[in-house]
């Protein structure tokens, strides 16, 4: 297992660097120009030599190569420089909204998991039946709703006509101070609206997975040993059938991530997305690269987990494969 | 070690979930007080940066902080750290300013002249990120007599200069002593307002809190929130939500709160123009008898009828009908068959299609719009249909900033603008010959030598009748040729709770500052108890 997260770790060592190269270089390409992005409705009125002073001041035209340096030595060293658009340090930029961010997704994610596994389980029991039509039809409509048009939805529904959640934000827009009851009730709404766009993938993978386990000879095998049907389920079928979803986990932190972007905004959400958005259109090349690493770093973090998981639940699979 | 270690990993990142929601909440405090002393409001823009060394509150009002002077209800110059209005001497080339006593920031260290040199230095410094420093470029240098008094020396006479000096003055005991571009005072910032800023989450809102030292009396409302929310409808629905006070909203929402008896509606009148730029280098949208024609053949009424639900007025130019800059008798009433007939005696002849044509040009020229933004879009569709009933082919196209800029000089834009403060600020960089091309200035190379001696003579003239005269003549001659075909002044609506009472709006600019609105004097407010 250490042999496989060193190796995994000594791989994205050049992933993350062809990211990040990547990055400045369609920064670079991109027709967007950071000096008009940093000076926003000022520059509408800011003289020619205001403007050149402003794009020597930026370093914006120094060459691509040159910039993707710095930014890196200086990353190695722990200053990952400043962002243009927040005038503040990206260390500081993203330190204040990443908790907020990883909060929303890992509650989303545990929620998906966990009511994906039992809705998949669930149907995967009589295949065919009324509750396996139900819950696959709900699956694949869900699928298609994107998370931006769920989110007004649930504000629409729990915010305007029941009155009985906050429509966004952190915490009560009056309110001056974070605390955990407040906390708790704004991420209710975005939590689940993250947690319903993820689940369609998990209760459909759980349900196949599960109900071919139940085919599975060692599954029918434990049927005819006279074991009862929860042991059966659970202890047999759910655990082979778990295999490729734990796959899955690691795979899905892609879309987590893009699905939180919208989720953020729709929600007024404090976190990451919202600066990245903002990165990318004002070509804000610091904090762009520090957020594409890190995005990158918790995809390749993912799939190390999802692999490390398959291994445990099924012994036959190595850590060396 | 598999059954277990996969329990073990769950409950370990259980446990790690936990702590991070637990590590991410600060102790438990106060809700944000009674209903009574707290306004929460939503607006639709962020600021990037609080500091006004980098731009923050450039044209006053910044609730955090005071400038020199501010501006009263009706935009009227009034002192504010300044014990009064400045001295003018030299042929207005000296301002000197006298200023209040015993005034402190909020983290109660006095205020002094030094503050304000440091102030108009910092920006001034090349090594300031500040877009808007070409506003000071009158400035030569600043210079503190003594504790209490601040001259400017300017290198040309520039009689709109008290205007500019609402800017807001930063301590130097905190900003002098980090890095101007990225320091914690473009987050944190310190003034002498009549409220402090209490927090600012990025993205969500700002939260103030009453300064009970400010000298100006403490605020009544004591708790002021400016929740950000970007999108007009979600901020439509938390207002009907009850999460906030008030709100700015656009024509087609702001409506149905007419009827509703626990809001007022303010429409605050504003100097935010629409405006076609028809660039001296276009063929067609240079000739003259092109713009004249436009200039009475576009409906202003039914664009301020239909685009913006009679929440505006006509405009002639930048300076609205209503402002007392305006020149009287220089309104272009609609007249299609006049401008039809101003084509016909130039020599431009309808063509086969109906488009007409002169000397072997077809009158037709590009008109760029911001992508995205629907009110400018509606704006250059409207002036395109009526272009094409007087035979004139505009072609609506849209685009980034990145997109249009580099054709500004042949092809045409809706653009806008607007700041109220003096008649200055817009027109010189709008008509002056000698700034066309200069980034956005004079973005339709207009040259009308005419205006530009006009233009001078307005802003080294101290003396108002004089000003008022180069203004008429700078609207006149906009009448003979204009260069522009101005369209709508647009009004900001706001809709507020009424416990506040009866509130008033300022004249306001193109720009939505954080206090503009009706709570641009939040600080006097006095709820309903």
């Amino acid at each position: 297992m250490a042999r496989l997260v060193g190796r995994r770790a000594l791989f994205a060592v050049p992933v993350l660097l062809l990211v990040t190269f990547g990055v400045f270089a369609i920064a670079a390409a991109s027709p967007f120009d950071p000096v008009k992005a940093y000076a926003g409705t000022a520059g509408l009125t800011a003289s020619q030599e205001n403007l050149d002073q402003l794009r020597a001041n930026l370093g914006v035209d120094r060459p691509l190569t040159a910039r993707w340096w710095d930014w890196l030595t200086s990353a190695l060293t722990g200053d990952l420089g400043d962002s243009s658009t927040l005038r503040q340090p990206v260390a500081d930029a993203i330190g204040e909204r990443i908790g907020w961010s990883v909060l929303l997704a890992a509650t989303a994610f545990v929620v998906a998991i966990l009511l994906g596994t039992a809705l998949g389980v669930l149907a995967a029991r009589r295949p065919g039946g009324w509750l396996d039509r139900a819950v696959t039809s709900l699956a694949y409509t869900l699928e298609a709703a994107p998370p931006f048009w769920l989110g007004l939805l649930a504000v629409w529904f729990f915010a305007l006509k029941l009155g009985v959640l906050p429509s966004g934000g952190l915490t009560d827009t009056a309110s001056s101070t974070v605390t955990a009851g407040q906390v708790a009730s704004h991420l209710v709404l975005p939590a689940a609206v993250l947690a319903i766009s993820q689940l369609p993938w998990f209760v459909l993978y759980v349900r196949q997975g599960v109900g071919d386990a139940l085919g599975d000879d060692p599954v029918r095998g434990a049927r005819a040993r006279g074991l009862a049907e929860r042991t059966v389920l659970l202890g047999h079928a759910l655990r082979s059938g778990m295999l490729p979803v734990l796959t899955l986990i690691g795979s899905r932190v892609p879309e987590l991530i893009t699905g939180a972007l919208l989720v953020e905004t729709v929600f007024s959400w404090p976190g990451i997305a919202a600066a990245t958005v903002q990165a990318a259109t004002s070509v804000d090349f610091p904090l762009l690269a520090a957020l594409t690493a890190l995005a990158t770093a918790a995809v390749l973090l993912g799939n190390l987990v999802a692999d490390i998981l398959y291994g445990l639940a099924d012994p036959r699979v190595g850590f060396d494969g | 070690m598999r059954a277990r270690s996969i329990r073990g990993a769950g409950a370990t990142a259980t446990a790690a979930a936990i702590a991070v929601a637990a590590s991410a909440c600060s102790a438990p405090g106060d809700g944000g007080g009674d209903a009574k002393n707290s306004a929460v409001v939503g607006i639709a823009y962020e600021p990037e940066t609080l500091s006004p060394l980098l731009g923050y509150g450039k044209d006053g009002n910044s609730k955090i902080f005071d400038g020199l002077l501010t501006h009263d209800a009706d935009m009227k110059l009034k002192p504010a750290l300044a014990a009064e209005l400045p001295k003018v001497a030299d042929d207005g080339k000296t301002y000197t300013y006298k200023l209040r006593k015993g005034v402190k920031f909020s983290d109660g260290k006095p205020f002094s002249s030094k503050d304000v040199v440091f102030t108009y230095e910092t920006i001034l410094d090349k090594k300031t990120n500040n877009a808007s420093k070409t506003e000071l470029d009158a400035v030569k240098s600043v210079e503190a007599k003594g504790d209490d008094t601040v001259v400017f020396h300017l290198k040309y006479p520039y009689a709109p200069f008290a205007e500019r000096t609402v800017l807001p003055i930063a301590p130097e005991h905190v900003a002098g002593k980090q890095d101007v571009n990225t320091g914690t005072f473009t987050t944190k910032p310190v003034g002498t307002g009549p409220y402090k800023l209490v927090k600012w989450s990025k993205g969500e809102k700002l939260t103030f809190k009453a300064n009970p030292d400010y000298w100006g009396g403490a605020p009544k409302v004591e708790n002021f929130t400016m929740a950000i929310i970007k999108d007009d409808d979600i901020r439509a629905t938390r207002l009907d939500a009850g999460e906030l006070d008030g709100a700015i909203l656009p024509p087609n929402l702001a409506k149905k709160y007419k009827s509703d008896s626990g809001k007022n509606t303010y429409a605050a009148k504003t100097f935010d123009y629409r405006v076609v730029t028809l660039p001296t280098g276009n063929k067609v949208a240079g000739d003259t008898d092109i713009r004249r024609a436009l200039d009475t053949g576009v409906d202003r009424k039914a664009m301020v009828d239909s685009i913006l639900y009679g929440e505006g007025k006509e405009a002639y130019g930048p300076v609205p009908t209503d402002s007392p800059w305006f020149t009287k008798g220089t309104e272009r009433e609609f007249d299609a068959d006049k401008a039809k007939k101003i084509l016909d005696d130039a020599g431009w002849k309808p063509g086969k299609d109906g488009i007409r044509e002169k000397d072997g040009v077809r009158a037709t020229f590009p008109l760029w719009y911001l992508s995205g933004d629907k009110l400018r879009q509606d704006h250059a569709l409207a002036y395109a249909s009526d272009a094409k009933k007087l035979g004139i082919k505009v072609e609506v196209q849209s685009g980034t900033w990145e997109v249009i800029e580099p054709r500004m000089p042949k092809d045409a834009v809706l653009a806008g603008g607007g700041s109220p403060a003096d008649p200055d600020f817009d027109q010189y960089t709008l008509l002056k010959s000698s700034l066309a091309g200069d980034g956005f200035n004079n973005m339709a190379h207009y040259d009308n030598p005419k205006v530009d001696k006009a233009l001078e003579d307005a802003r080294k003239s101290g003396d108002h009748a004089k000003r008022q005269a180069a203004y008429d003549t700078i609207q006149r001659e906009l009448v003979k040729n204009p260069g522009y075909t101005f369209l709508t002044h647009i009004d900001h609506l706001y809709v507020v709770d009424k416990k506040f009472g009866d509130l008033s709006t300022q004249v306001e600019p193109h720009d939505h500052g954080l206090a503009s609105g009706p709570w641009w004097n939040v600080e006097d407010w006095q709820p309903k108890k």
